[in-house]
């Protein structure tokens, strides 16, 4: 039997508002009746743009309907960018912990959020981008590795915990276990790796880390990125799609392509930008 | 606040005249069965009479009884021993329903050099025998099918499996820990070499359970230390539980028909007015080959484990095929075998009885549970009158 806490408990079989809404402002759908849960959150907004009531639909565990509920409970009252901010960890410190093996509840409710709020902002629903790693559960790489990211996840088990991936037929487990690398990798750079680096390892490093690392992170906001040349530590890369024309590409690069490959190749990379 | 059990296939309530036969050996019958003295050889003779006891449940001698501490243990002696028997032959048969005692082992062997062939079931939990019988070869080293599937209940046609098994030379072992005990099983009329049964699934206690080793089968010892059990099962014996484990053999000799009658009605009742009453429900497995004990069924639109939680605000204790109650992420490795769509699989919910179950608790339960799933399906997002 799962330790729920008595908050658990209380929004499980005293859930706060249940039911549908008509002239919902925003509507957030996230899971299905095959992975065996489901939540459909809904909210409208005050004069004010902010969050008058909200409602939801769960199917599913006792801990799904509890982390549901507590999230309707959560967000009323707040503008739409301060309920953006609140986290699955924060769904779960609400109810006063969740099982380990139950934490995807609270990143279902998350997830339902910030459809919702997509929703209302007219924002097109982001499409399942990135690779699916998981069939099992169809869970992108991106999914995954923003778990990593967010919750510290250390292990195989922690992402089947929190997203699910992985916890089928096990198929996957390698590649799971790469995000989690790569993810600590970010924290720990292995810098010594770097010193010898022959231009042809050098090169295909490179090659690699824009394949793994960046380009799922711009391909998520419709940009992609593609290496032109490398000449000695300067590298020649092509902006594509919205990162092209985006003011912030600039900052794009230098911030976040360049140090990524500083630090995941060798630190003394320079990042150009070439028009084609 | 009262318990209702109705999760008998989980485990059992032990019988109070199964722990009244036992407290002497945990007080002053503390003997070694293995000792020369008297004080020890009392308790030699109790074993003795808790194996004749067990014997007569199945219709076997005495002597091809092996007590063991658990079914997982019977089960994995039985199988190991059959292998080492036949070191020539690389293949080995079981079913996609075994529990996992079974299946995770055959599992471990297709990664240590044996081939499996798991025999699939129809939509009902039915065996598909052609499959069983087109892979049986004189390679086959053993096959272990169980007797009742313990989520569904579905019998299988032992007597019919040990006949082509058998004519085939091939070693036969049954997990039987769901069917001893609820249904009756004649060893004398069905030619299995192995069965596995487990103590507290029949009001015994936990940490018991024997296996049947038919006189002539080629056995090797699965824990290799003393002479205890003929040399069969080295450690000594854990004397209350044994003597248990006979005691609750006897009284499942006595209760036998009342399990196949006033449990089976209160079955058959608690069935049918969950379909007369709750719309959108499937009962899982074939209805007509079961335990008279078990119904497994599915509510559509609601979840298993909100369900079981609240019927336990009622104190009625039941299982789930569900994934979140298993603490995997995916429902029941049988349901799916047979074929029960995912979004029935993850509302399904096994009650299973047994003698100590009265009229009024199925009464109390069939009260509490329309409102919990219409509750649940008021809930959910894909419910629609």
């Amino acid at each position: 039997m799962w330790e729920y806490t008595d908050k658990v408990k209380d929004h499980f079989l005293n859930p706060r508002n249940v039911g549908m809404m008509e002239n919902a402002d925003g509507v957030g759908e996230v899971g299905s009746l095959a992975c065996g849960d489901a939540l459909t959150l809904y909210f409208e907004l005050d004069e004010n743009e902010k969050i008058k009531d909200a409602k939801f639909q769960t199917f599913g565990c006792a801990s799904a309907i509890a982390s549901s509920s507590a999230l309707t409970e959560m967000i009323k009252g707040l503008t739409l960018d301060e309920a953006e901010k609140i986290s699955n960890e924060n769904i779960a410190e609400f109810l006063g912990g969740l099982p380990k093996e139950k934490m995807h509840c609270s990143v279902m409710g998350r997830d339902a959020l910030e459809k919702a709020i997509a929703n209302y902002r007219g924002e097109a629903e982001k499409k399942v981008e990135g690779e699916i790693v998981c069939e099992c559960f169809g869970i992108t790489d991106l999914e995954i590795d923003r778990a990593v990211r967010e919750n510290s996840l250390s292990t195989i088990e922690d992402v089947t915990n929190y997203v699910k991936a992985g916890g089928g037929c096990g198929n996957c487990h390698e590649k799971i276990q790469e995000i989690i690398d790569s993810n600590l990798g970010m924290k720990h750079p292995v810098k010594k790796k770097a010193a010898h680096l022959t231009n042809i390892q050098k090169i295909k490093l490179v090659e690699e880390t824009l394949e793994r690392e960046i380009k799922p992170v711009l391909k998520k906001d419709g940009g992609n990125i593609e290496l032109i040349d490398v000449e000695g530590n300067i590298i020649f890369v092509k902006l594509h799609g919205t990162c092209a024309s985006c003011s912030k590409s600039q900052v794009t690069l230098k911030h976040y392509v360049e140090s990524k490959l500083q630090e995941l190749v060798t630190p003394e990379l320079v990042v150009e930008e070439v028009q084609l | 606040m009262k318990v209702i059990y109705v999760d008998n296939n989980a485990t059992t309530k032990v019988a109070p005249e199964v722990l009244e036969a036992m407290l002497p050996y945990l007080k002053e019958y503390y003997g070694n069965p293995s000792s020369m003295h008297t004080f020890g050889g009392k308790v030699d003779r109790n074993i003795k009479e808790a194996r004749t006891s067990v014997a007569s449940l199945l219709g076997a001698a005495p002597e091809e009884i092996v007590f063991t501490s658990c079914g997982t243990e019977s089960d994995s002696t039985a199988i190991r021993a059959a292998i080492l028997s036949n070191p020539d032959k690389k293949h080995i048969i079981t079913t996609r329903v075994e529990h996992p005692a079974v299946k995770n082992l055959f599992e471990y062997l297709s990664k240590n050099g044996y081939r499996v062939t798991f025999v699939p079931v129809d939509s009902k939990g039915r065996l598909d025998m052609d499959y069983l019988y087109k892979n049986l070869t004189d390679n086959t080293a053993i096959v272990s099918i169980m007797w009742a599937n313990n989520e569904s209940g579905v019998i299988f046609p032992i007597e019919e499996i040990s006949r082509a098994v058998k004519e085939r030379g091939t070693v036969f072992h049954t997990d039987a820990v769901q069917a001893v005990g609820k249904i009756p099983i004649d060893l004398n009329k069905i030619d299995v070499d192995m069965l596995s049964l487990s103590g507290h699934k029949l009001h015994g206690p936990k940490g018991v359970g024997a296996l049947y080793v038919r006189k002539g089968t080629k056995f090797s010892p699965f824990l290799i230390g003393g002479h205890q059990e003929s040399g069969r099962r080295g450690g000594t014996e854990n004397v209350a539980s044994i003597v248990g484990l006979g005691k609750a053999s006897e009284l499942a000799v006595a209760y036998m028909e009342e399990e196949n009658t006033r449990v089976k009605q209160l079955r058959d009742k608690l069935e049918s007015e969950i379909l007369k009453q709750i719309p959108n429900t499937i009962i899982n497995g074939d209805r007509e080959n079961r335990l008279p004990n078990t119904t497994n069924v599915s509510f559509e639109y609601v979840e298993g484990e909100s369900i079981l939680l609240m019927m336990d605000e009622f104190g009625i204790c039941a299982s789930s095929g569900s994934a979140c109650t298993s603490g995997s992420l995916e429902p029941s490795h049988v349901l799916r075998a047979m074929g029960v769509p995912f979004t029935a699989a993850h509302g399904s919910i096994r009650f299973s009885l047994s003698i100590y179950n009265t009229e009024e608790e199925i009464d109390f339960i069939i009260e509490k549970l329309p409102p919990i799933i219409e509750r649940l399906r008021e809930m959910s997002p894909f419910w629609q009158e």
